[in-house]
């Protein structure tokens, strides 16, 4: 489950929907996106038509359909919760269905477009519509560091398994404060470092 | 508590959308003005350990884990108005490259968890922690801090959802609201021991995340923005039912005479007996006794983290 979530979720390529530009990609996935949320409650036709055209373009891109329904999977499940919620009102069940019809639908739009489109893409598109500066540079450092700190996070458990015999519920939860801990002392140490090199390159705020 | 698409209406998505703009324009231009440039890389580097953070399971019971939010813990470490940046790096990020929490419901998301969540927890904190607070009083402040933000971010959530008539509000408050609760005191212990260990580790990181001079006009507008938010959607329940201050009233003289009459086994299940009569007032009890609960527990780890004479 961890792995899987933090596995980049871009898968290469060289489908003509990979090769879209990302513009045009995040455009048409926020328009099909709104145009699910606006529908009304119970118009099924449209919503047959948007999930085969979301599963014919699942399928042209020939992305890995085990990869895709995997993240489908590991996102659906909050939304199942609270859609479970309208049930209990009287005559939920229409919009318990239609709820869990929309979120799956969106949820396959999203799921498809970071499977075929570069987060570095999506954030020059970001960056071209003037999303401030310092949230740009702030979301491209995150994710250039997200997985160094994912592996180095990783190490530090490891490490600490292989030095613990007895693994009790108190123990457990002060390891792992510890391991966050360290991981933002290291983190913070290592921010210093990515500045001075920034600098080095040029880098003016 | 990551809302999904399909889930809000179209108003209370746009409504959510321009205040939780408002509170990020507000934050990104405190941090443009504080910040030393030196530090800018720190905010994506923190935004990065959020997010890992969040992977850390931390066993509850029953094969169940909890994990970390982290917006207190963002807040005491790198400031409040930065914390505000990393929080929405973390929810941009979810949401475009996982497909966790839905792209209409961004603004709501961005709203719940990276503007009021850490406006709440930074006021809590910066009010419990005082002007001197030894390393004890920092914890214990970080702790409460935490609780306050996680509750308050889960019943603006119920709130949007409410609003959005996707479902009943006497429904999905307490279950939001008693669910967090729980989960509060995890963040809460979280975020405690996590601080202890900084702070043994690298003191100077903790002092780092204090904000100057301009601290208290960035706590009044956060102060301001989350109180926004929190009208812009509970307001309207307030107003549909306009005798609602009266029925609390009468019931509350009900209350007197039901607590009394069930004085010995008083807590969940005198609650719990009068939830059938008055939903709000079964609440109001429940987030009352909630409140003292996780006040106590961060009290208690607090002195449990700190040495005797701390």
């Amino acid at each position: 489950m961890l792995r899987d979530r933090l596995l980049s979720p871009y898968q290469h390529g060289s489908s003509p929907l990979h090769r879209w530009p990302a513009r045009t990609k995040l455009g048409v996935a926020l328009a099909i996106v709104l145009l699910v949320v606006l529908l009304p409650r119970n118009a099924y036709p449209a919503y047959g038509v948007i999930g085969v055209a979301i599963v014919a373009a699942a399928l042209w891109s020939r992305v890995s359909r085990g990869q895709l329904l995997l993240r489908l999977a590991l996102v659906e499940p909050f939304a199942l919760g609270i859609a479970t919620l309208a049930l209990l009102r009287p005559g939920g069940t229409e919009l318990f269905l239609s709820m869990v019809i929309k979120s799956t639908l969106c949820l396959a739009c999203m799921v498809l477009l970071t499977a075929t489109t570069r987060f570095t893409d999506l954030l020059q598109v970001l960056w071209r519509l003037h999303v401030p500066a310092l949230l740009v540079t702030t979301l491209a450092l995150m994710h250039r560091y997200l997985f160094v700190l994912f592996d180095e996070m990783e190490r530090m458990q490891r490490a600490r398994r292989s030095r613990t015999f007895v693994a009790g519920k108190a123990s457990a939860w002060r390891s792992s404060a510890q391991v966050a801990a360290l991981l933002f002392v290291r983190a913070s140490e290592r921010a210093e470092r990515v500045y001075l090199a920034m600098c080095a390159r040029g880098w003016r705020n | 508590m990551h809302i999904p698409d399909g889930f809000l209406d179209l108003q209370t998505a746009a409504v959510a959308a321009v205040v939780a703009g408002l509170g990020i324009a507000v934050a990104l231009r405190d941090v443009k003005r504080n910040l030393p440039p030196r530090r800018v890389p720190l905010i994506g580097l923190a935004a990065a350990f959020v997010f890992a953070a969040q992977m850390l399971n931390f066993p509850v019971a029953a094969g169940t884990s909890g994990h970390l939010i982290g917006a207190v813990l963002a807040c005491v470490l790198v400031g409040p108005a930065a914390a505000v940046v990393v929080m929405t790096a973390v929810l941009v990020l979810q949401c475009l490259m996982f497909a966790d929490g839905g792209v209409t419901a961004l603004g709501a998301n961005l709203l719940n968890m990276a503007v009021i969540a850490p406006a709440v927890g930074h006021v809590v904190y910066s009010t419990l922690k005082g002007s001197t607070g030894g390393l004890r009083r920092t914890l214990l402040a970080a702790g409460f801090a935490a609780w306050c933000a996680t509750l308050v971010a889960s019943l603006a959530c119920a709130a949007q959802l409410a609003a959005s008539g996707t479902v009943p509000w006497s429904l999905v408050l307490p279950a939001m609201g008693g669910v967090h609760m729980v989960i509060g005191l995890g963040e809460a212990v979280i975020t405690m021991l996590v601080l202890a260990v900084v702070a043994r580790a690298r003191p100077e990181l903790l002092r780092a995340g204090e904000p100057a001079a301009a601290a208290i006009n960035s706590t009044t507008a956060f102060g301001l923005l989350a109180a926004l938010g929190l009208v812009a959607f509970v307001a309207p329940f307030a107003s549909s039912m306009p005798d609602g201050l009266e029925h609390v009233a009468e019931k509350l003289g009900f209350a007197a005479s039901a607590t009394a009459a069930h004085a010995a086994p008083l807590p969940d299940y005198a609650v719990m007996s009068l939830a059938g009569d008055s939903p709000l007032l079964s609440t109001v009890l429940a987030g009352g006794i909630g409140t003292l609960v996780a006040f106590a527990v961060a009290w208690f780890v607090a002195r449990a983290l700190t040495p005797a004479h701390a």
